[in-house]
């Protein structure tokens, strides 16, 4: 397998903005994810290796470095509630037990049905409007239960 | 409250993230100053002059800094500015405001700093979660390109210099400047040990300097306006104003634009409304998760850097966290060594197994298995983790708050470990795993 051309005709000019083409890696690994099934599978990791000249196994040891590349399939949707300090003082507990509810998910793992993947995550920047988790990317801020059962509930 | 302001000023304008509305507020008017009559060593003297420090944690003075860099004459390698837009200290979301809001400000602030610094390229590291904020810094970087303002020979006036965004994906260790020049290298972000420092072998071994995103967006005012101008607003050792996150137990949480030096008590009654529900104060966070528990009584301390320093603590990025009456030190300290164990890069053994241990004694005293001997045994940990035994200031960020609750706060420890741990535990109510 390789990858598909949409992707390396981007990775070629991504490397253009540095002057050692593996700095480009971080960037490119987001890419695969995002447009190849939601995580990282070993046969990408490889096709990114060869793209960039390689060991797969560094290429594993940097993708396994940082939290947001799955090395797993995930849910279809992402949810990510934040557990770190101010979100916590505001009721972060009682949001991931509700989302895990919605979702059918347990903390770390996908709903059976595969359309959830549920984490707690550290800080994301959403400290002054907490509670907050990330779906999808999207940020949902002064979360309440309600508002979380209903932003979860419109997901297909 | 009737301060000056300047950074949070064009935010209302509409569209305030297009180069129109950037212009039609009179951006790029520094840039133009710069390049028209400014040589880089003046643009150095003036960001010196204006006493700006560094907003990203440690407040080292920002022209010094700048001045660092090894004369282009006799140093001839490519030289790079990295800004530092990883974002990801607990109680931290400044920047993320500022780039999604007034991106333009952050492309004319990195411009300049790379004119004094004359660097032919800058990227800016944005931590992979900010989706929103990457978008507009990146829409700004397209424009200002567009109309001559980025790439080769910028307004016509001989300098060029290109801006590259660079995402991260979520480790906080990559906002250590060492640790995201390895990750913009495309490897893992571990720290790497100082000297080299980056000035003399950064990205790729070649000079760089890394700043802050807020104290980047500072450089423009300053140039425009002019150092004296800004001597006038903040306190004499840290002058200007600074973007205070206030989270946590308060009424009216948010990033408020407010000079440096203004007490905490004030920032937190007159500016966010006072503790939430009308409860009492319990502990306080001055600067971020790094910055320690502090008491109550301590909440009269002005915020800027030496102040905090003097009462035992730090300016940290400006983000105070507030913590009521009900709130439970323990829990919040949990909370917090779960996370410096989930961050630490594992590359010094202090860190790796001290933030583990530390998780480990705050999880027991919660759950209503500590140890009275556990008290000294965290304090014992932590002085084995800092200050400076490791290659980066995790270790001490996880060390402090340690130290500040065995300092500040040993009688809740104590009444954990005597009555069986946080009330819900004594009450038999057990919460949700939360770490996977
Ligand atoms: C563990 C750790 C995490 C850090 N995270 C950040 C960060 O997210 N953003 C930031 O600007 N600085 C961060 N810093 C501070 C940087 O190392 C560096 O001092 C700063 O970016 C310099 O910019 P300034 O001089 O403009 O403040 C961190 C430091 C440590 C030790
Ligand atoms: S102090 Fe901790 S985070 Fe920093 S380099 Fe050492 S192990 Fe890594
Ligand atoms: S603590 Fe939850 S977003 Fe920062």
């Amino acid at each position: 397998m390789a990858l598909p051309e949409k992707l390396t005709l981007e990775f070629d000019e991504l490397c253009t903005h540095y002057p050692e083409r593996r700095a480009a890696l971080i960037p490119a690994l987001h890419r695969c994810q995002e447009e190849l099934g939601g995580w990282l599978s070993p046969e990408t990791l490889e096709d990114v290796a060869a793209y960039f000249d390689m060991e797969p196994v560094e290429v594993y040891a940097v993708a396994s470095f940082y939290p947001m590349f799955f090395l797993r399939p995930v849910g279809r949707h992402v949810v990510s509630v934040c557990r770190n300090i101010s979100c916590n003082l505001r009721g972060a507990d009682d949001i991931i037990a509700c989302a895990s509810k919605a979702t059918g998910a347990k903390v770390g793992g996908s709903s059976e049905d595969g359309r959830f993947y549920l984490e707690a995550v550290e800080c994301q920047g959403g400290c002054t409007n907490a509670p907050m988790m990330v779906v999808d990317g999207k940020y949902h801020e002064d979360l309440t239960a309600e508002k979380v059962e209903k932003i979860l509930g419109e997901l297909s | 409250m009737n301060h000056p302001t300047y950074l949070l000023d064009r935010i209302e304008n509409k569209d305030s993230h297009t180069l129109a509305a950037y212009r039609e507020a009179g951006g790029y008017s520094a840039l133009e100053k710069v390049l028209k009559s400014m040589s880089p060593a003046d643009v150095i003297d003036e960001i010196k002059a204006s006493g700006l420090r560094g907003r990203g944690g440690a407040g080292f003075p920002t022209g010094l800094k700048w001045s660092f860099m090894p004369d282009p004459e006799k140093d001839t390698r490519p030289r790079h500015l990295a800004v530092n837009a990883d974002e990801s200290e607990p109680g931290t979301c400044k920047d993320r405001v500022l780039m999604r809001e007034d991106p333009h400000g952050l492309v004319e602030g990195t411009l300049i700093a790379c004119y004094a610094m004359r660097c032919q390229a800058a990227y800016i590291y944005v931590r992979g979660e900010y989706r929103l904020p990457y978008q507009r810094v990146q829409a700004a970087i397209d424009e200002a390109r567009e109309a001559g303002l980025v790439g080769e020979n910028i307004a016509g006036s001989g300098f060029s210099c290109e801006i590259y965004m660079h995402k991260g994906a979520g480790a906080y260790i990559c906002g250590e400047e060492t640790g995201l020049m390895e990750s913009l290298e495309g490897k893992r972000g571990h720290p790497r040990p100082k000297p080299p420092f980056p000035a003399g072998f950064g990205l790729w071994g070649r000079p760089t300097t890394v700043n802050n995103v807020e104290t980047i967006f500072n450089a423009p005012f300053i140039i425009d306006r002019g150092a004296d101008w800004f001597r006038t607003m903040g306190s004499e050792k840290s002058p200007g104003n600074f973007l205070c996150g206030i989270s946590g137990q308060v009424e009216r949480p948010g990033v408020y634009e407010l000079p440096l030096g203004m007490p905490a008590r004030e920032i937190l009654e007159k500016v966010a409304g006072g503790v939430w529900k009308q409860r009492k104060l319990k502990a306080w966070i001055p600067g971020g998760s790094s910055t320690g528990f502090q008491r109550p009584e301590t909440i009269d301390t002005p915020m800027d850097h030496d102040s905090l320093k003097a009462m035992g603590s730090m300016f940290g990025t400006g983000a105070m966290i507030i913590l009521d009456e009900t709130a439970s030190i323990v829990r919040s300290a949990r909370v917090l060594l779960d996370f410096y164990e989930h961050e630490s890069c594992g590359q010094c053994s202090q860190c790796r197994e001290g933030t583990q241990w530390l998780a480990q004694i705050f999880r027991r005293i919660e759950i209503g298995e500590g140890r009275m001997e556990d008290i000294q045994l965290l304090e014992d940990l932590a002085n084995g983790m800092a200050p400076g035994k490791t290659i980066c200031a995790l270790s001490d960020a996880a060390a402090i708050p340690t130290h500040s609750v065995v300092r500040n706060f040993r009688d809740e420890l104590e009444e954990y470990v005597r009555e069986g741990g946080h009330p819900d535990y004594r009450q038999g109510r057990v919460l949700e795993e939360t770490t996977s």
